[in-house]
């Protein structure tokens, strides 16, 4: 088992448990890897760096919505490939690119390199943002953007506690369906 | 966007997780399923007649034993199935047996009856009904599958898909069995056996357009 595998999956043990500081590490890690591997991916069908970042931040997305699908008692690296390779061949079926030209590969390949160099994914978070009821967008820029607490957001927005809650929650899938909607264009 | 900003984003004051969710999930799905079949079968088609006979309540068994094992199979790989990468874990053979079993056992069951009754054994009285009504009871507990299934995180699609069916066809089939009055084991297995495949075979076509995600 690689080192990465055993950090990583640490980092995921506490993130599924609520660690904020766990979980940033982990999507951060996380994308790192994804970058390397979608832009490998894509270079063999000459598509840019854009689209790369929009699988990366698809392949995000997807690991933190689903992150309840993680099984504990398994190791994380097949689970991220799993999702990863999904996303890409997703992708390359909307695309209309040719799927016998993508090889099977090895859940190790997702883990094998690390890519920092972060491009503009093609949608604008902030005008999605928009498209959010006041209520729902009011919370999640107050909890997740300015980092408030949920006490402090449930004032500033006028509702209450369980109120933010719910519409955080709703609020970032519904961002999720948006930016997912967004790169299918 | 950055990816880091979108990070930082989904990772400010995360939620615990709940564990248990994609397993509790498919039980719901299952036990709604049931009551839905049982529901249309009770109230579109009724009860046999002579349910309360020794005769009717063996085969009654026999037929809730073939649909009870292969929903509950079934739903051991749906389960798996509904979470990325839960198709490389497993072999898929051992879906296949409560089929195995009923097909030898109706083979057996020929093999001791003369020939002349064979007809009457694999086509019994109803088996047009039959056909019908598998698959259209099937209809309602599949969909609440799929619903389940979406749920969680499945990334191989018509396997998924297929399954779904399955676990759908076999509930259905439990329902039907309340109702059908074509008690022998070649029926059973040609026809049950025959509709619930069929079942699988349409969730393999349905999957990848219905759980993408």
């Amino acid at each position: 088992m690689t080192t990465h595998e055993i950090e990583l999956k640490a980092l995921m043990l506490a993130s599924l448990d609520g660690d904020a500081t766990s979980h940033h590490a982990l999507l951060h890690q996380l994308s790192r890897r994804l970058r390397a591997y979608y832009k490998g991916k894509l270079a063999r069908f000459g598509r840019g760096a854009a689209e790369a970042e929009d699988l990366v931040q698809e392949a995000v997305l997807a690991i933190h919505f689903k992150r309840h699908t993680y099984d504990p008692a398994e190791p994380l690296t097949p689970w991220v490939h799993a999702i990863a390779r999904y996303k890409l061949l997703d992708f390359l079926r909307r695309t209309r690119t040719s799927l016998a030209d993508v090889p099977i590969d090895e859940a190790d390949t997702i883990m094998a390199h690390d890519d920092n160099v972060d491009a503009e994914s093609t949608y604008d978070v902030k005008r999605l943002m928009g498209r959010l009821p006041k209520n729902v967008r009011c919370s999640i820029e107050a909890v997740k953007l300015d980092g408030l607490s949920i006490a402090e957001a449930a004032e500033r927005c006028g509702l209450s506690e369980s109120g933010v809650k719910i519409n955080i929650h709703r609020g970032l899938k519904t961002l999720a369906a948006l930016i997912a909607r967004e790169t299918r264009t | 966007m950055k990816t880091d900003d979108l990070v930082a984003l989904l990772s400010t004051n995360p939620e615990p997780v709940d564990r248990g969710l994609v397993v509790r999930t498919q039980y719901a799905a299952l036990a709604a399923g049931i009551v839905v079949a049982l529901g249309i079968a009770l109230v579109g088609l009724g009860v046999r007649s002579d349910l309360m006979t020794a005769h009717a309540l063996t085969f009654l068994a026999m037929k809730l034993a073939f649909a009870v094992g292969t929903v509950g199979l079934a739903l051991v790989y749906l389960t798996r199935l509904a979470c990325p990468g839960g198709e490389r874990k497993i072999p898929f053979f051992p879906v296949t047996l409560p089929f195995l079993v009923v097909v030898v056992l109706a083979a057996i069951r020929l093999g001791f009856a003369p020939s002349s009754h064979w007809d009457q054994m694999i086509v019994g009285d109803q088996w047009l009904e039959c056909l019908v009504s598998i698959p259209i009871i099937a209809i309602v507990p599949f969909g609440i599958s799929i619903w389940a299934v979406r749920r969680a995180a499945p990334t191989d699609l018509a396997r998924t898909g297929a399954f779904a069916g399955l676990v759908a066809g076999g509930v259905s089939a439990m329902a039907y069995a309340l109702h059908c009055t074509d008690d022998s084991l070649p029926f059973v297995a040609v026809w049950y056996g025959g509709t619930i495949v069929l079942c699988t075979l349409a969730g393999a076509a349905l999957g990848p357009r219905l759980l993408r995600w």
